[in-house]
């Protein structure tokens, strides 16, 4: 008699696929995945247990840590919640320096998705042609503040220090350059039968389950809900370009593809029309050296390019935070990858995980 | 303890039931109410966002025509733009500082009432300490570690903590006071936090109000122009303007206070008179409406605003734990799309035996964000379906993010 | 003269000539699979906007591969605990000898030839299906549950596309009227395969491009789902068994698909005064070119579309191939 046996197969932590030491424990069917526990914490560090002990400022470069393809989002957020709460006024400029490095993080943080997402199905050139491009904002990027990827650029009230001098003018020259090879990509990649195939149709949710599961960003928006933070909740100067928040209605992979894929185009425009506008002015509101946030607690949520960030600091009115909190946006994405992976077959697990675009140091905190 | 926990449990049955009915009920809600309102709450919001838009616009062409300093000028539009709802914002915030900044105030005087014996205790120790001399190193050790052999206790240890930090920042500690008699004496116009508070206004303002405000700051582009070359002066008398209407304290709301008695009233009706211990603005938190919520019916609050047809809080944003030392709090931030609302539900717990019903029942996205609570400080969440240490595994002892949490274990 | 030996009685200097003609012809693939992988290397950095090796023998890299392969000669042989270790030794060996085998019957020119047997095309396919049983093996072996899943993966694959793969070569076999592989080359004098045989070109390039486990076929070993698939846990030597029967593979395929389709050695009309051994090159370099081309452009296909379009798109196409063949060759008999 042929008899079949469930297998428990372990996913990572040392797995090509799992963009860091994520584990999925899986039970599979042949090829078919019964049950799949996630496994975190490998690279918890306790961002907010050492935050108590540390001056605000000081707190800025464990947020580079966090979504390490974004930083300047998290950067930002931590900012934007002393400064909400403080009431701190930003200088215009320092608005648009933190725009521009946020959107260019945005779109380089797409880019790494979008190459090792098709790492993960298969194609290894769109890998490099995508960190080509990257590796030009990243270098944009160290200009303004020299470090590639661990910035610390942003403080309460501005940012560290002034963007030299041409480099707005490599920002605008960049843009077009993206849009071009934007183009490329397309061609090379988004009509491909193969890979076209292989997302369409799969990791569906529906829109309730989406925000059943507290899903954001892409995520989220690939079901029909028209929810960007940048757009509803405006926050810094986002409320003065024009843009558009695109959305999908299937809530399959390939529509968190186009997507993620447009917000590319949508931040390239904002970067646009803020090189265009871009002010003289200073750069650092006039905030005291040693920064103490009154009394009380704040919980601001921005628009990471993996959804919605948020912040929560309780103060004691001291110099450290008494409570500090990151929403972190992986860690609630990754919540529905069970409910996707059950029934699935074993092919489809990777590309499920890569659509949901996780990163592992945001997702252990 | 075991009491409570049974009447919890019991709550939970009779819950259970009405949850069975009401989950019957979410459903044809669900089914009906589900399409709607994204899609009209986004074109409202759009054509709402078209007109300050196009104002903005407007404003930056004038702007350039101009060829003024964008700094200056957004300054003094802003400031212009302020005038009018500076008078409602000066009332606001003296509001703020009597209901907002008075209980926190006295809920921190509170605590310190409440520390003030183990305080005393450890202050008298640490003087005797500072008095005995100077041989730091191994005394503070052999200080500590008595203290150790004696904190089997919890009360102790928790006491030994707060001194340390009382002791070791007595100059903020003190300041703290100050600034909370400060706060509380508010009316007796002590100026230097009055222009504190001003400049935290003049800070929040843009933010909270971002719409109101930037649409006027839009409309008076020109005028503002004008005023531009005054922006130093403007800054200066608006404070002053501030100090002199200090005094008198007309109520003025935040915007969102109008949604706030919404949401407290429907939860009032249905949930139940005094269901909810408290409900404020949060000012420092963008005017997020906050309801603080009894333990027993935290679940039943949530799950009105969750299941509420008006209210349809359908997105739990944020959920985490935090340790007040005094008792444990829970923070759960919601969004409505309907309302284009969020809303800030806490609730306090006791410390010592922190249990609350979970919210996975009502949103699925609640199960990591409570398993980090359970793991990070020990929160127990009943009827949770899978409640883990997601991030330090089963075998890690306590709890890190507890204030009393020993970082140098020696398992660790 | 190969001819002659094969058919002189057997003895020891017999025994000793053809064991160093097989010597021989393994060192020339060697030397293939050296350069090949070098050559695949360097496309591919090509087409990324890469240099690809540029250290090893020059600017060129020339000696990159020599020095990979020391490397692997010298490096720890490991075996899993709780491997099958005689099947786990076994497995490369099954795995490589076929692919070598394979060429026995492969005319690279007029005068270079192994074996020139009768059923050449048949025994390539007969001889090539036994690779798919070490691959298995040592997914068995290995002891290790994505070594499982490739090796598994591998056997569906490898059966269901070898059934198009033949079948793509039945209209070149009935026109030819042989299988014999000279028989065929012989045909393409005037006309090559490729030009008659479309459809049965493109199946057979499809097939054998799956065949090879090559992108966007290459899901045996799908690195960014199996890890390594079947060969996970294999280092050192063994792991360079299963690489070189791999590249071996491939050096016979191209080989094949110059034979078949694009009239081996035979030259383009007028172009006949440069020797059959360059055209072979050439054509056999254009081959090889494209699937290193393949390799570098697509994505991967998942495991149930790739059987589903083995058995739902290629085989149809391939029988329908046939049958038109045969169609059109008996209306041409008849007029």
């Amino acid at each position: 008699m042929l008899r079949t046996e469930e297998m428990l197969l372990n996913v990572g932590p040392q797995h090509p696929s799992t963009h860091g030491v994520f584990r999925l424990v899986i039970k599979i069917d042949g090829e078919i995945i019964k049950e799949a526990t996630p496994v975190i914490g490998y690279l918890h560090r306790g961002t907010e247990k050492l935050a108590e002990n540390l001056q605000y400022t000081q707190i800025i470069p464990y947020t580079d840590r966090l979504d390490y393809l974004a930083a300047m989002t998290n950067n930002y957020v931590l900012c934007h919640a002393v400064e909400t709460m403080m009431g701190v006024e930003i200088p215009e400029r320092a608005e648009y320096l933190r725009v521009i490095a946020m959107e260019l993080g945005r779109v380089a943080s797409h880019l790494v998705w979008w190459g090792t997402y098709l790492l993960d199905i298969g194609a290894t050139s769109p890998f490099l042609y995508a960190f080509r491009e990257r590796e030009m904002i990243v270098n944009l990027l160290t200009e303004l503040s020299g470090a590639r990827l661990t910035f610390n650029y942003m403080r309460v009230g501005g940012v560290k220090w002034d963007a030299p001098e041409d480099w707005i003018a490599k920002v605008a020259e960049f843009v077009p350059y993206m849009r071009e090879q934007l183009a490329g990509y397309h061609e090379l990649v988004t009509g491909n039968e193969i890979f076209v195939n292989r997302v369409k149709g799969v990791g569906i949710y529906s829109k309730e389950e989406a925000l059943q599961y507290s899903l954001s960003g892409a995520n989220l928006r690939c079901t029909g809900v028209k929810w960007d933070l940048r757009k509803n909740e405006p926050y810094s100067i986002y409320d003065r370009f024009t843009f558009d928040v695109p959305t999908r209605e299937e809530g399959d992979a390939f529509s968190r593809y186009h997507c993620r894929m447009e917000e590319i185009e949508e931040s390239l425009k904002i970067i646009e029309q803020a090189v265009e506008q871009f002010p003289e002015g200073p750069v650092l509101a006039k905030v005291p050296k040693i920064i103490k946030v009154p009394k009380g607690e704040a919980f601001v949520r921005i628009e990471s390019p993996r959804g919605e960030i948020g912040c929560y600091i309780a103060s004691e009115g001291k110099k450290e935070p008494y409570r500090l909190k990151f929403r972190r946006p992986s860690f609630y994405n990754l919540q529905i990858l069970p409910k996707l992976l059950e029934g699935e077959n074993m092919a489809n697990l990777i590309t499920i995980l890569g659509a949901i675009d996780i990163v592992l140091g945001e997702v252990d905190g | 303890m075991s009491e409570k926990e049974d009447l919890a449990k019991q709550k939970a049955a009779a819950a259970a039931k009405a949850k069975a009915a009401a989950l019957a009920k979410k459903q044809a809600k669900e089914e009906e109410a589900a399409e709607k309102p994204e899609g009209e709450t986004d074109a409202a919001k759009q054509k709402a966002a078209a007109k300050p838009k196009a104002a903005a616009l407007a404003r930056k062409q004038a702007k350039a025509e101009a060829g003024e300093k964008p700094e200056g000028e957004t300054d003094a539009a802003k400031q212009k733009a302020a005038a009018k709802p500076k008078a409602a914002a000066l009332a606001r915030k003296q509001a703020k500082a009597e209901a907002g900044e008075k209980p926190e105030g006295e809920t921190d005087a509170a605590k310190q009432k409440a520390a003030a014996k183990p305080k005393a205790a450890a202050l008298a120790r640490k003087q005797a300490k500072a008095e005995a001399g100077e041989k730091p190193e191994g005394e503070t050790d052999a200080a500590k570690q008595k203290a150790a052999a004696a904190a089997k206790a919890k009360a102790a240890a928790l006491a030994r903590k707060q001194a340390k930090e009382e002791a070791a920042e007595k100059p903020e500690g003190e300041m703290d006071i100050a600034k909370q008699k400060a706060a509380a004496a508010a009316k007796a116009k002590a100026a230097a936090l009055a222009r504190k508070q001003a400049k935290e206004e003049a800070g929040e303002k843009p933010e909270g109000e971002i719409d109101a405000v930037k649409q006027k700051a839009a409309a008076k582009a020109k005028a503002a122009a004008a005023a531009k070359a005054k922006s130093a002066a403007a800054a200066k008398k608006r404070t002053a303007v501030q100090e002199s209407e200090e005094a008198d304290t007309p109520s003025e709301i935040s915007p969102n206070q109008s949604k706030l008695d919404q949401i407290v009233s429907a939860i009032e009706s249905h949930v139940g008179q005094g269901a909810l211990l408290e409900n404020y603005i949060n000012r420092l938190s963008k005017d997020v409406p906050t309801l603080v919520a009894n333990p027993d019916t935290y679940f039943s609050i949530a799950k009105f605003l969750r299941y509420d047809e008006q209210l349809d809080f359908s997105y739990l944003s944020e959920l985490h734990g935090t340790d007040f030392e005094s008792h444990m709090e829970i923070y759960v931030h919601l969004h409505s799309f309907k309302m284009n609302q969020s809303v800030a539900l806490k609730v306090k717990l006791d410390r010592d035996t922190p249990v609350i019903p979970s919210l996975v029942p009502l949103w699925s996205g609640a199960n990591w964000p409570e398993c980090e609570a359970y793991d990070l400080l020990g929160i127990n969440f009943y009827e949770h379906p899978d409640l883990k240490r997601i991030l330090l595994g089963e075998d890690w002892k306590g709890y890190p993010l507890r204030k009393d949490y020993e970082p140098y274990d020696v398992e660790v | 003269m190969i001819k002659d030996l094969l058919h002189s009685a057997p003895s020891l200097l017999n025994f000793g000539i053809f064991f160093g003609l097989a010597v021989l012809l393994l060192f020339v693939v060697l030397g293939f699979v050296t350069y090949g992988i070098l050559s695949e290397r360097k496309i591919m950095g090509f087409m990324q906007m890469r240099v690809g090796p540029n250290q090893i023998g020059g600017k060129w890299g020339l000696l990159q591969t020599v020095a990979d392969v020391l490397k692997l000669l010298i490096k720890e042989d490991t075996i899993p605990k709780k491997a099958d270790k005689p099947l786990y030794i076994l497995a490369p060996v099954i795995a490589f000898a076929p692919a070598f085998m394979v060429l026995a019957t492969l005319p690279f020119t007029d005068a270079f030839q192994f074996a020139d047997i009768g059923v050449g095309l048949l025994y390539y396919m007969a001889i090539s299906g036994i690779s798919t049983i070490g691959i298995v093996t040592a997914g068995w072996a290995s002891n290790n549950k994505y070594s499982l899943i490739g090796g598994m993966r591998a056997a569906a694959q490898m059966i269901s596309y070898e059934i198009p793969l033949v079948m793509s070569l039945v209209g070149i076999v009935l026109i030819t009227g042989s299988l014999n592989l000279n028989d065929i080359v012989a045909a393409q004098e005037k006309v090559w395969f490729i030009f008659l045989q479309p459809v049965a070109f493109i199946v057979f390039f499809i097939a054998s491009v799956a065949e090879l486990n090559r992108v966007p076929f290459d899901l045996p070993e799908a690195e960014s789902e199996l890890v390594a698939g079947y060969h996970v846990e294999y280092s050192g030597f063994r792991w360079a068994f299963f690489m070189l029967s791999e590249y071996v593979y491939m050096f016979a395929m191209a080989t094949l698909t110059t034979v078949l389709f694009l009239g081996g050695w035979n030259s383009i009309p007028f172009l006949d005064f440069i020797p059959a051994a360059i055209w072979f090159g050439l054509k056999f370099s254009a081959v090889f070119y494209i699937l290193v081309w393949i390799r570098v452009t697509f994505p991967r296909i998942r495991a149930d579309q790739l059987m589903e379009f083995g058995w739902k798109v290629l085989l149809p196409v391939a029988l329908a191939n046939i049958f038109l063949t045969a169609l059109i060759k008996e209306l041409l008999n008849l007029f």
